[in-house]
């Protein structure tokens, strides 16, 4: 395991130099976008957690909205400072998530996507519906910025950028970790063989519980984090569109790594970047992406780039693949 | 409530629960048959009312005559997508249901590109009269749709328990394998079962054009209390659809008429939490979804 990282090092490091001199040199919006993007990834990351096993939710992006919601209202209301407000959206979001999983649990494979649906579209439409304190259709406006510390205005775009960077690569390690420990494992094997899983002493439902909660605490740090640069949030963002949107990430980049969701949020955001002239048609081309993928590359570009790695180093050896 | 109100929110509810066993009974006959659901059922449905806006409001060709080509048309999309989506994905629920989902950012995108984005399509209603029964008033094409669904679900549940074709679906639908070895055609069975489906949704989508905003996101209306229904219903049940239907289309109406949409919507989610809950097969469901 060690030696696995240890090859990681060698190109992680200076790609993270990279992101540490690249605001200095950039408009200010590239770095916003980067912002966008350091939370997506960890969003993205987080989703793979719960697929492990196998469950393909479709509130994910609601409990991103949790902790959005959660976090915005804590600041703007109790004046609770931002360190204190993320972590708690994301415990929050965990909380939400252990109420759907509920009626979730009972169902697998379509019935469970449908109901993470419906029930995410409940815990959103109740944003709708209820105005204090959630400001209904409207959202919350006016959330505060992240305060100063020390010499340092965490409201100004590059400080905040370094923040949401550190916390990405925080939160990153902590699901690198989990992924890699007995937990990770035995998530996966809820996947590949339930039953299996379940004679060796895995609880399935309460791996499958747990795996949702943990997910869900990861995305609503997320969520915590673009809501303190946005400044404001409302219900509309957290819709179904948003979550196919996050399911194409994570389908085009792959879950069989843990790399393989980041992969996919920087190859469709750059996609996205490049079709902005293509405003109209956008979601098409989202969509064409996606059924090719499903169709032809169902496993997403890790796995190709696995198989083409080792057919190349197969060759190289001489040996047969 | 009085009792005119409660009897126009009624017969609303009648046309809203024939609508929605429409599109469900579809969804839920081609998930038994293949076990892969259609994301872009809801863009069907929304096919069917621009084939009638476009044919009959545009083209000024008889409103039946509409409906029909719309149920045509959709039945053959439906039949494309067996074979270009649902064949290659096949065995992977995910990736079947996910591909959908991308086909109706499709469908959206080009019906916006070809009649416009934003503002709705206005469809004139072809029956000026209102249809009066003890003193309240409703609006006759508005009822139309319960004969039509009638005619429609009796005929396809008929088709299944009497005809040859009919029962090869219900038993592709109990056990593919043993189907296939009887001389089935799975090929032959699941395009049939999404040809239904698809026709189900374009004529429900044509019935309902004149009443409905038609929009490029009509579909995304339909789609989740669609999906809602199948899973009360019990997954892969016809007459589970339809019942559900019923209990969906009272609760929804008259909880809208009482409160609002959004209230309505919620109530719905949660009957369905709650059936999940206490029977997770839905209510005529043979095994757990």
């Amino acid at each position: 395991m060690s030696q696995f990282k240890q090859g990681h090092i060698t190109w992680l490091l200076p790609l993270i130099i990279g992101l540490c001199i690249m605001p200095f040199f950039v408009r200010t919006y590239t770095v916003e976008v980067a912002i966008l993007f350091f939370t997506y990834i960890i969003l993205a990351q987080s989703y793979r957690l719960v697929n492990t096993t196998g469950d393909w939710s479709l509130c994910h992006y609601v409990l991103f909205g949790v902790g959005a919601y959660t976090t915005g209202l804590l600041s703007k209301s109790f004046g609770i400072p931002i360190w204190a407000t993320i972590p708690i959206g994301g415990a929050i979001a965990s909380l939400v998530a252990l109420a759907i999983w509920q009626p979730l649990i009972r169902t697998k494979g379509f019935g469970f996507f449908i109901a993470s649906y419906a029930l995410g579209e409940l815990v959103r439409l109740i944003w709708v519906k209820v105005h204090n304190p959630f400001g209904g259709p409207r959202g919350i406006i006016d959330i505060p910025y992240p305060p100063m510390v020390g010499p340092v205005d965490f409201s100004k775009p590059i400080p905040y950028y370094f923040m949401a960077m550190g916390t990405m690569l925080g939160m990153l390690y902590l699901m690198y970790r989990i992924d890699q420990t007995r937990l990770g494992d035995s998530w996966k094997a809820i996947h590949s063989d339930p039953r299996l899983a379940a004679s060796m002493g895995i609880n399935v439902r309460n791996y499958r519980l747990m795996a949702g909660m943990t997910g869900a605490f990861f995305a609503g740090i997320a969520g915590g984090l673009l809501v303190h640069r946005l400044g404001a949030v409302d219900p509309r963002v957290f819709d179904i569109i948003s979550m196919v949107y996050l399911v194409i990430w994570v389908v085009v980049g792959g879950t069989t790594t843990f790399w393989g969701p980041i992969l996919g949020v920087s190859v469709m955001q750059a996609v996205f970047e490049a079709t902005r002239p293509l405003l109209e048609i956008r979601p098409a081309i989202f969509g064409s992406i996606l059924i090719v993928f499903l169709i032809f590359l169902p496993d997403g570009l890790d796995d190709a780039i696995i198989r083409i790695r080792a057919r190349f180093s197969s060759r190289i050896r001489g040996q047969p693949t | 409530m009085d009792l005119t109100t409660a009897i126009q929110t009624a017969a609303n509810a009648g046309a809203a629960s024939c609508m929605y066993a429409m599109i469900a009974v579809g969804l839920s006959l081609a998930f038994g048959v293949m076990q892969m659901a259609n994301y872009a059922h809801g863009e069907f449905f929304m096919a069917g009312a621009y084939t009638v806006y476009a044919m009959y409001a545009l083209g000024g060709m008889p409103y039946w005559a509409a409906i029909a080509a719309g149920a045509g048309i959709v039945a053959v999309l439906g039949l494309a997508v067996e074979r270009g989506i649902f064949r290659p994905t096949r065995g992977n629920v995910l990736a079947g249901f996910m591909a959908t989902a991308g086909l109706a950012f499709i469908i959206q995108v080009f019906v916006g590109e070809v009649y416009g984005w934003g503002l709705m399509r206005y469809i004139p209603k072809p029956y000026m009269i209102p249809f009066e029964f003890l003193g309240a008033s409703v609006d006759f094409t508005r009822i139309l749709i319960i004969p039509a669904a009638v005619a429609s679900i009796g005929g396809l549940i008929f088709f299944m328990r009497r005809f040859k074709l009919g029962q090869a679906l219900r038993a592709v639908a109990q056990d593919p394998e043993i189907a296939s070895i009887q001389g089935i055609s799975i090929g032959k069975i699941t395009a049939l079962a999404m040809g239904i489906a698809g026709g189900l949704a374009g004529f429900a989508g044509g019935l309902m054009s004149t009443i409905y905003a038609v929009t490029p996101t009509l579909g995304h209306q339909v789609i989740l209390p669609a999906f809602i229904v199948v899973i009360v219903g019990g997954m892969g049940s016809v007459e589970g659809a339809v019942l559900a239907s019923v209990i969906f289309g009272f609760a929804h109406t008259f909880v809208t008429t009482v409160f609002d949409a959004v209230v309505a919507n919620m109530v719905v989610v949660a009957i369905m939490a709650i059936v999940l809950i206490i029977r997770p097969q839905g209510i005529m469901g043979r095994v757990a979804v």
